[in-house]
């Protein structure tokens, strides 16, 4: 007990030099537990994002591709599925539903989506959880639109306010002529759906009535009433989502999806899809956990040199205890515990700073990189990190700590200032 | 002298020690005891081996040849583990000066041997007590004592801290090295005063080294360092 107080003690009346090394550790706690966090954060939201959907098909492509459009909004189509193949598809024996999904044109900073009002029962997410409304409902009238959270956050959108869609995703060119009018508001869930406006297919085609070729017809106006009228069956999808009826049957229906003859299409299982991703996403990761073990590793080597630094000061202290009757280990394990002290708290300074941080910092995140950061207790993995921390404070600073047991050998009790 | 061990806190019988390395020197002691309760002054100049022969006898170092005893058990023999263990139990010493550890309370300075000497721990019930009967007696009053740490202590009462710690759980041997030299004239002599105060109600042993021969008077022997100790100094190859 007097031997830790004495450490304890010591440590506090350096408190400057020690203070400024336990705040260099915390902050590479910090970094390397955040690093974590944020990794781990990252794949389960992206992981969250779609469930109980067996599975996407898009244009030809590549699997992650086509997951990270459809789903992620991340990226573009290369290429469309045409309506006669979508209905095909959905008539097919196994499919228990499909949901169209049409993207394309943007509203503000955010990515129009065309799909029927089905979406907002089939979609799930976080593990089968359903999408549900804020305020307002689904569309009933072709001009209306359901918002995402962040959509509404961000542009302070209610119920019945008007919007206007652009064409494309970054363009000058409206379609003004036909403004919708919020229906909706989703409540958030922490997936790209919140910053989706979500529109019915056939508005999709309305909005586009008028264009051709990517470019509005001059001087052609059809108005809203007159669209009403018209048979507004889309020409083209861009991808769909579908269940099977039974999960034994996924693997066939992908195949002759896949194999299909009259349009190349690919579809693709999700989860599989995200593994794929990982596997790219992975060579990322690492570097990230190499770099933040490396600024670990810096600041444990800051402390040794630290100790090392403090070393020959002491050498008066070290005598005093070899004269008390200390043995060269007790003051070689003096100095040892006073690292592993400092590890420890820079350790939980580390802990509370990452916590601070992550309060501080998640609106910011979700709202810039929809990245749902949740506050939760540390993993095994991160507790094991905190620990290895603590236990490579203790190996480096075996060093000074060698170097103590060697001069308290050679000095003795010897009177050394 | 070896028929009368048991009357002798320590002995030291052909004790021959050198440092190793080169132009080391080496100090061989044929002949030299205190008996118990005695207090003896060892006079020597610097560089006349004085602090070699207290790491020996504190069993820091062990000499090559020769036995050392305190209280008639021979240490030269120990491993340096027991007789780092032996040094905790058995003797307490006092330095010239900056005899604490600078960041720690003066309390914690002076129990910290009991942490290293179970009997010495045994002997007194209650540490804290003990401590502050020695301080008392040392004259040192409580509110220094109160201080956080011993490094706001003036010089005098950081060796009067320094004496209850070596003084604590009664060390049969008390070895004190130039113990007032940092202190003005007036303060050695009542720093004597309680020095050998309470080395007799501890009915501990001293063994005090100075240079200062006029202080010879008030011990019941004093010894030159020269009559007991020979140096040899190792002629570069």
């Amino acid at each position: 007990m007097i031997l830790l107080r004495l450490a304890l003690r010591s440590l506090v009346a350096r408190s400057l030099t020690v203070g400024l090394t336990i705040f260099a550790v915390a902050l590479s706690v910090t970094l390397f537990l955040g690093v974590e966090k944020v990794r781990t954060g990252a794949k389960a939201s992206f992981g969250d994002t779609i469930s109980d959907t067996d599975l996407i098909v898009g244009a030809r492509s590549g699997s992650v591709q086509l997951l990270l459009y459809s789903v992620f909004r991340i990226g573009n189509a290369t290429n469309n599925v045409s309506w006669e193949s979508y209905q095909e598809i959905a008539a097919r024996p196994e499919v228990d539903w499909i949901v169209p999904i049409s993207l394309g044109d943007s509203h503000r900073q955010f990515r129009v989506m065309g799909t029927t009002a089905e979406y907002f029962e089939r979609y799930k997410y976080r593990g089968g959880r359903d999408l549900e409304f804020a305020e307002g409902r689904a569309f009933d009238d072709l001009f209306d639109a359901v918002i995402g959270a962040d959509v509404a956050a961000a542009l302070g959108y209610g119920v019945d306010d008007p919007l206007v869609v652009a064409h494309g995703l970054a363009s000058f060119a409206n379609h003004d002529n036909q403004p919708f009018r919020v229906a909706g508001i989703l409540a958030k869930t922490g997936t790209p759906v919140d910053r989706t406006v979500i529109v019915s297919l056939e508005a999709i085609e309305a909005i586009h009535v008028d264009w051709q070729g990517g470019a509005q017809v001059p001087g052609q106006v059809t108005t809203p009433d007159e669209i009403r009228a018209m048979q507004l069956t889309p020409g083209a999808i861009t991808a769909a989502m579908i269940g099977v009826k039974s999960r034994l049957q996924i693997f066939a229906l992908q195949r002759s999806i896949n194999t299909y003859p009259d349009e190349p299409l690919l579809a693709v299982l999700p989860g599989v899809a995200l593994q794929e991703l990982w596997g790219i996403v992975g060579i990322a990761e690492t570097a990230l956990v190499a770099v933040s073990g490396m600024v670990v590793a810096t600041a444990l080597l800051g402390m040794a040199a630290m100790i090392f630094s403090g070393l020959n000061e002491r050498r008066r202290e070290m005598a005093i205890l070899r004269a008390v009757g200390a043995r060269p280990r007790t003051v070689m394990g003096l100095l040892m515990l006073e690292a592993v002290l400092m590890a420890a708290i820079a350790a939980l300074l580390g802990i509370a700073l990452l916590y601070a941080g992550l309060w501080l910092m998640r609106p910011y995140v979700d709202a810039e990189f929809g990245l749902y950061l949740p506050i939760e207790g540390l993993s095994l993995r991160e507790v094991l990190v905190v620990i290895a921390v603590i236990c490579a404070a203790a190996v480096t600073s075996l060093f000074p700590a060698v170097r103590a047991y060697r001069l308290s050998l050679s000095d003795g009790m010897t009177v050394r200032n | 002298m070896t028929d009368t061990t048991a009357e002798h806190a320590l002995t030291l019988d052909h004790v021959a020690f050198q440092w190793g390395g080169q132009g080391a020197f080496g100090l061989n002691v044929a002949d030299f005891g205190i008996r118990r309760g005695e207090r003896v002054l060892l006079l020597g100049e610097s560089g006349s081996g004085k602090s070699t022969l207290l790491s020996l006898i504190c069993g820091i170092n062990a000499p090559q040849r020769g036995t050392i005893r305190i209280d008639g058990t021979e240490m030269t023999q120990m491993r340096p583990t027991v007789r780092d263990r032996f040094r905790a139990e058995k003797i307490g010493i006092v330095f010239q000066q900056f005899n604490l550890l600078p960041y720690a309370s003066p309390m914690d300075n002076i129990l910290l041997p009991l942490r290293f000497a179970p009997q010495r721990r045994a002997r007194v019930s209650d540490a804290t007590g003990a401590a502050f009967a020695l301080t008392d007696a040392l004259g040192l009053s409580r509110s220094a004592m109160a201080s956080v740490t011993a490094d706001r202590l003036s010089v005098g009462q950081q060796q009067r801290v320094a004496v209850a710690r070596a003084l604590i759980g009664a060390p049969s041997l008390i070895i004190a090295d130039e113990p007032t030299s940092a202190l003005d004239a007036g303060s050695q002599a009542s720093f004597l005063d309680l020095l050998f105060a309470q080395c007799t109600s501890a009915g501990s042993t001293l063994l005090m080294v100075s240079h200062d021969e006029r202080l010879a008077p008030r011990f019941d022997r004093s010894v030159r360092m020269e009559d007991i100790a020979t140096l040899t100094r190792e002629v570069a190859a």
